[in-house]
């Protein structure tokens, strides 16, 4: 009988990647609804000595797959090492990080097991009556949401957007059992050849990450109009942020991105300067803790959404806010 | 080297609204697109024809109004189009959309598949994947950039952080970012040849014998909507109209400092 929750830690160059110790977290509590047990399954080359975080952070075991085959993320050798391990632990859930590898790997594996997947969930529950995964998503841009079940295949299978979920509390005694598992491997697993890495200098900010974000949208205006928000950014420690606009018409970097197509953020604070609030927008930023909106609309979506909405022109507010809080925290600093 | 592109037509969601009384999408009014990655596949696809020749096929699962799309695809410069649709096809999941998508792409025969990453209505990327494996061919993800070399293709494969140059042999499918090409615009000439061009129409039963029923449609699909909702807005904050700049920074300040943000 299919048991326990599995959690595919991803990771890249040997990193464990943020997403997987939400996944624990998260699969922590359902765990603790169902009764079971949280594996976490790590892949790769000489990664034996990650698996000791995993407990840290909610992991009751890890499977461990750990060949040459698996040094750098390829689609076939991990889909093959993933379906093995699924057919011999036989998981009643298995939980995949929502990024560029998840969602490469999560279908081809799904598709081999004969089994259901959920994408880029952003709420996983445990039906308290059938016990079934209730996995819920945004569709439609963001317009509407759903609840999935999978009753009849196993393992249930999801991709959790990262950024969404919570990681459980650092507890450093805890350990647990690492269960290798020996994957044959043919030569012929390897169907492409890797030519080149290299990285995007462009993409170097993770902006999920950032107590602060200074986020633009049509009413910046251009690409310059980037610059105050930077200013203003750099002033409180954060980051900037754009809205779909100012990526499409080429004004800032993609990775900078907020929203169902970009990335989920919940920040501290998150200013949004001429952000009107299509939907798509507002489903990767509405969890920020306090959201000060800056619209020379009264009546935009974001208003209605922000804890301080402030009718004005951001050319001239944002510069005027950067300096003042440039001010006001000099003379904390005095005081 | 026969090239298809599987598009999907969508409501255009930047359109779509939710009905405030009823909490229901609005769809009625909403100008139905082809796919913005797919269209990007599209593109892809007729640049490789344009420089080095390829017999295009756009591929279209849906309801038959999705004609239209690929009617657009054939003024791109497509040279032929396919509609897969039936009732049979009906409330197919992302898996039972694959294996339908793989039966006749198997019949049809192909050296590459593109397609879009992910549609923006679903937003799942998973039915490239899926095609793939039903197909058993490699499959390469979110690539931006392609180049062909005789039975070989090299892609640029985007990561969050990085990319890879990445060599692949052919057959095999690839999911193609917006980013991957501007689509061109269709010409009068291909929106004439289009709407007297035919397009070949695939049901349930040219497709029989490489699909069991029990594996598409409803019945065919693991996974099963139970439930659909609009989000609740939260609760309303405060509004700061008719100030002038100085007064509005300074009570943006003071707001800040009450929630110990500065």
């Amino acid at each position: 009988m299919s048991e326990n929750i599995f959690v595919v830690v991803e990771q890249r160059q040997g990193y464990i990647q943020k997403v997987g110790m939400e996944l624990l977290g998260e699969a922590k509590k359902l765990a603790a609804d169902l009764g079971q047990k949280v594996v976490a399954v790590l892949m790769g080359s000489g990664v034996e000595d990650k698996a000791f975080m995993l407990f840290h952070y909610g992991a009751d075991q890890v499977v461990l797959v750990d060949n040459l085959m698996l040094k750098l993320y390829v689609t076939e050798p991990y889909a093959k090492a993933l379906t093995a391990v699924i057919r011999e632990y036989d998981p009643q859930i298995v939980l995949f990080g929502a990024t560029s590898i998840g969602r490469d790997l999560a279908p081809r594996v799904a598709a081999r097991i004969h089994t259901g997947l959920t994408a880029d969930c952003t709420g996983l529950a445990i039906d308290p009556e059938t016990k079934l995964l209730q996995m819920t998503r945004p569709a439609f841009g963001g317009n509407l949401m759903a609840t999935i079940v999978c009753s009849e295949h196993r393992p249930q299978m999801a991709t959790v957007r990262p950024g969404v979920m919570k990681m459980a509390a650092y507890d450093s005694s805890k350990t647990g059992e690492i269960i290798t598992l020996d994957v044959q491997f043919a030569p012929e697993d390897m169907n492409v050849e890797i030519l080149e890495i290299a990285q995007d200098d462009k993409k170097g900010v993770d902006i999920s990450e950032a107590k602060v974000l200074v986020s633009g949208g049509r009413g910046v205006g251009g690409p310059e109009g980037y610059d105050p928000l930077r200013e203003l950014a750099e002033v409180l420690g954060g980051e900037v942020a754009s809205s779909r606009v100012g990526v499409n018409n080429g004004w800032i970097e993609s990775n900078r991105l907020v929203g169902l197509t970009g990335k989920t953020v919940h920040p501290q604070l998150y200013i949004a300067c001429g952000i009107s609030g299509a939907i798509q927008h507002l489903a990767g930023m509405e969890e920020s803790d306090f959201i000060l909106a800056i619209n020379r609309d009264a009546e935009a979506p974001i208003m209605d959404l922000a804890d301080l909405g402030v009718v004005g022109d951001v050319k001239v507010l944002v510069p005027k806010l950067a300096e003042a809080i440039k001010q006001y925290k000099s003379k904390k600093l005095v005081e | 080297m026969k090239i298809a592109v599987c598009i999907k037509q969508v409501p255009d969601t930047t359109e779509v609204r939710v009905d405030p009384e009823t909490n229901r999408l609005i769809r009625e009014g909403v100008p139905s697109i082809i796919n913005p990655d797919d269209k990007s596949g599209l593109e892809t696809a007729l640049r490789v024809k344009d420089t080095m020749g390829a017999v295009v096929t756009a591929v279209c699962m849906g309801p038959l109004q999705a004609e239209v799309a690929l009617r657009e695809a054939l003024a791109m410069g497509c040279d032929e189009a396919v509609l897969i649709s039936g009732r049979e096809f009906g409330g197919s999941d992302t898996y039972a959309t694959a294996t339908i998508l793989a039966a006749a792409l198997q019949q049809l025969g192909f050296d590459l598949i593109i397609t879009g990453r992910e549609a923006i209505d679903g937003n799942t990327a998973q039915v490239g994947p899926q095609i793939a494996e039903r197909l058993n061919i490699p499959q390469v993800s979110y690539v931006e950039d392609i180049q062909v070399e005789s039975e070989h293709l090299i892609v640029k494969r985007m990561f969050e952080d990085c990319y890879q140059r990445i060599k692949v042999r052919m057959p095999c499918l690839i999911t193609a970012l917006a980013e991957l090409a501007q689509p061109r615009y269709m010409t009068v000439r291909g929106i004439e040849d289009a709407y007297n061009a035919e397009i070949k129409m695939l049901a349930f039963d040219d497709l029989k014998d490489d699909l069991n029923p029990d594996s598409i449609g409803l019945k065919g699909s693991p996974t099963r909507v139970i439930r659909s909702f609009t989000k609740q807005a939260k609760g309303q904050g405060k509004k700061l109209t008719g100030m002038d700049v100085d007064e509005a920074v300074a009570s943006i300040i003071l707001t800040l400092e009450e929630h110990n943000i500065i």
